[in-house]
């Protein structure tokens, strides 16, 4: 399922196309009342809008399916184990966040905490599809990026309660989740930041390979990012520099319609993401956040694009956070109606659903899947718990790769050659 | 105006003397001139052909040869993959060097001035200076940030800002003035070499500048070291620091005192982050008066830092206050006389070293 193939309403690359078949699309986005509240909008439009969007994907998908469906094996899309790796790695997501929930109640978290609940399917659909070298960039509602890439939940716990065997050492908190061992490249507050170092990163792969003459490297860069980070001036810097230089990412939009209180709807003159990928000359896919299954075909085709050196892909995922925006949002502008809709529309247990129908597995095995992430989780947590907090020498730490960064002390020496020289007072 | 027609007679010879640089140097001959422009590219040139991982990426560094043909003959020499002339997309490419640091690349990013780095400055701070502490370790950004700082010649308020206080307060970073030929050349391999991110603020003014240079200095292995400051005059009466500029200025400043009796000691600080508080106040020890020069905004500038660094660790030893000569506290004006106002001039340092030295000579009229 290549991206130049007939389905035109899956992959506008050619533009005419585009443009003949979205104009039912956009009459259901209809822009006016978009001062003051939505709620007139999202109740009036939104059914209309998601049954369009949905027909405008999902059709092709679903036709894909359909048709793959009479022949003689009757699960095409996923083997045995690819279906219990994906649910356990969904299922782990969600017991993490929750428990993440509990442990910030209890105040043993603290600070800004952005949850992942609803949108596992991204995460789960994407990143299992990577090698170990490749690399993903995130934002703050990283917690999932991270077990999903392969850090330990022990240490993103240990990470998250501020202790020193953390993946960074208690130092870098929630929004910053790095792992070098797995190429997590953070874990970025600033919205939109992220995105030009995932282009860099896809910079290096691509530079390794025709400057340094590494010709197996094909490392592939995933960008995670929202849809408020869609209308922000970086993000389509690096579309522009992305498709000029040909780089392996792939950029993927978690469009969970709000940003914090913002409605997308209210803050974007077109929200269909997917449309800004052709006019910098990448192909724009629209996909279902919410099942798994049709999240990791698209991913499949944009991440081997990448790898063929293709160039970039924008896949607009279009997903939900059934949380807030963080553990102290109160969320109260979200609509419950569209809330349980898409409680209704829960990956998990749509993947469930899809494995014991389609006789992948049993419903015992997938229970005994749940009990062992709990047991995992409850490990994490404990071993959170029983480790120390950071030494107080190691405030100074880690500052500087060279610590002569830190200048010459009063003797005329480097001050970091001062045995002494992390201890006491942060005063250098 | 003098600055500008110096510059393009400079000029002029820089292109003379290009061509002959290889060949002189395996001759041990008396002390050569070299320009800031053409030590910052023999820079630039050895460090690119010493490890392939080191690449330059800017607006029109390739085929314009420069902004301020700081990277002439480059795109020639190591082709479009190494040398990327970038789009007007600051933040955009400032992240992708960042992320390519993340990576053991060796990006050279070049800013046209530093005024433009403030549409890049969250990368700068955030994804840069931050990254090895906040991955406690794990990812260190080896990227140097370089381009010309501070006011060049009636280019007005938006050209004209010096950053050195700016960077130099974030944890993280080094920052790097270079004043002299030797000072660019040494410090700016240096800062290709360092695994940390370094800011290296030039000045548009020094570019054209040719200053003597030793064989040692212009052999490929020459290295500065980071955090040291170079005592440029030695006296007994007064200190002066400066950086970049400032430090010819300060120079003639010590020769017009000299004449009065007045010895000072000039420090040409080269590192602002990490700050040689020990040269500074080894200095003050020995001549109890301090003036630091710079072209910056006066509040919270680097002769602030100076100035704290000196009362908490040398007060016993001050004669006389610190005092601070900075740029004027407005935007840069752009009339040639307001402009000449709002920078330090030679003679104001001359006239703030006599007070330091109690010699009777009015306050300069402020603003």
């Amino acid at each position: 399922m290549a991206f130049s193939a007939a389905t035109a309403n899956f992959n506008p690359l050619n533009t005419p196309s585009l443009r003949s078949h979205d104009n039912h699309l956009v009459t259901s986005v209809s822009p006016s009342p978009f001062f003051g509240s939505t709620a007139k909008l999202r109740l009036s439009s939104s059914p209309k809008f998601n049954v369009h969007r949905r027909s405008g994907s999902v059709v092709a998908v679903s036709e894909a399916v359909k048709e793959k469906k009479p022949k003689s094996t009757p699960n095409l899309l996923i083997t045995k184990e690819e279906g219990l790796e994906l649910y356990e790695d969904m299922v782990l997501g969600r017991a993490f966040e929750d428990m993440c929930a509990q442990m910030y109640y209890r105040g043993k978290m603290f600070g800004f905490v952005h949850l992942y609940n609803g949108q596992e399917a991204v995460s789960t659909g994407f990143i299992k599809l990577l090698k170990q070298q490749d690399s993903v960039v995130s934002t703050y509602r990283d917690h999932v990026h991270a077990l999903s890439k392969g850090v330990p939940a022990r240490a993103v716990m240990s990470e998250l309660f501020g202790k020193t065997t953390g993946c960074c050492r208690g130092q870098g908190g929630s929004m910053h989740m790095f792992s070098r061992e797995h190429n997590l490249l953070g874990g970025f507050a600033f919205i939109g930041e992220g995105i030009p170092v995932a282009t860099g990163a896809a910079f290096t792969s691509k530079y390794k390979r025709e400057v340094l003459k590494e010709v197996d490297c094909d490392h592939v860069t995933l960008a995670f990012f929202g849809d408020g980070t869609c209308n922000n001036g970086q993000f389509y810097e690096c579309l522009n520099m992305a498709a000029l230089w040909k780089l392996p990412i792939v950029f993927v939009v978690e469009n969970n319609l709000w940003a914090i209180g913002m409605s997308h709807l209210r803050s974007t003159s077109d929200p269909q993401i997917y449309k800004k990928g052709p006019a910098f000359g990448m192909p724009g896919v629209h996909v279902d956040g919410m099942d798994v299954l049709k999240v990791r075909e698209v991913a499949k085709e944009a991440i081997s694009r990448a790898r063929r050196g293709e160039g970039p892909t924008l896949v607009e995922c279009e997903t939900y956070r059934f949380r807030g925006h963080s553990l102290a949002d109160p969320d109260e502008l979200r609509d419950p109606a569209e809330k349980s809709r898409y409680t209704a529309r829960d990956p998990i247990t749509a993947l469930k659903k899809y494995i014991i129908e389609s006789n992948l597995a049993s419903e015992a095995e997938l229970k005994a899947i749940d009990k062992k992430i709990d047991e995992v989780v409850e490990d994490a947590v404990e071993f959170a718990d029983e480790s120390p907090v950071p030494p107080r020498s190691q405030l100074l730490e880690n500052v500087f790769a060279d610590p002569k960064g830190f200048g010459i002390g009063p003797d005329g020496r480097y001050r970091c050659e001062d045995p002494k020289f992390t201890q006491g007072t942060a005063h250098v | 105006m003098l600055a500008i027609s110096r510059q393009r007679i400079l000029g002029q010879s820089f292109q003379k003397i290009r061509p002959a640089v290889p060949g002189l140097r395996s001759y041990s001959s008396a002390a050569k001139q070299i320009t800031v422009r053409e030590a910052l590219n023999s820079a630039l040139d050895e460090e690119m052909s010493a490890d392939p991982k080191v690449f330059l990426m800017g607006e029109e560094v390739g085929e314009y040869q420069g902004a301020y043909k700081i990277t002439k003959g480059l795109l020639e020499k190591y082709g479009p993959e190494r040398v990327l002339d970038t789009p007007i997309t600051e933040a955009g490419f400032t992240g992708i060097g960042v992320g390519a640091a993340y990576y053991g690349l060796k990006p050279v990013v070049e800013f046209m001035t530093f005024n433009f780095s403030m549409q890049a400055i969250d990368h700068i701070i955030n994804s840069a200076a931050k990254s090895n502490y906040m991955s406690a370790g794990q990812i260190s950004v080896p990227i140097v940030f370089r381009g010309p700082n501070g006011a060049a010649a009636g280019v007005g308020a938006q050209h004209s800002q010096c950053y050195a206080a700016w960077y130099a307060s974030c944890p993280g970073l080094k920052v790097l003035s270079p004043y002299n030929s030797e000072d660019a050349r040494g410090l700016l391999k240096a800062a290709i070499r360092d695994p940390d991110p370094v800011v290296f603020l030039e000045n548009e003014l020094l570019y054209g500048e040719s200053y003597p240079v030793s064989d040692e200095v212009l052999d490929s292995s020459f290295c500065l070291p980071i955090g040291k400051a170079k005592i440029e005059r030695e006296g007994k009466d007064v200190t002066i620091t400066a950086f970049s500029k400032m430090v010819g200025y300060a120079l003639k400043a010590a020769e017009i005192l000299e004449k009065d009796g007045i010895y000072a000691e000039v420090i040409n600080l080269r590192s602002i982050r990490p700050l040689d508080r020990s040269t500074i106040n080894a200095s003050v020890r020995k001549t109890n008066r301090l003036i630091t020069v710079e072209e910056g905004f006066p509040q919270h500038g680097v002769g602030a830092e100076i100035c704290a660094s000196v009362v908490e660790e040398s007060f016993a030893y001050l004669d006389a206050p610190v005092e601070r000569i900075a740029g004027a506290d407005v935007p840069m004006p752009y009339a040639a006389n307001l402009e000449r106002m709002a920078v330090p001039q030679v003679e104001d340092i001359v006239r703030a070293a006599k007070r330091a030295c109690y010699r009777s000579v009015p306050l300069a009229a402020t603003a």
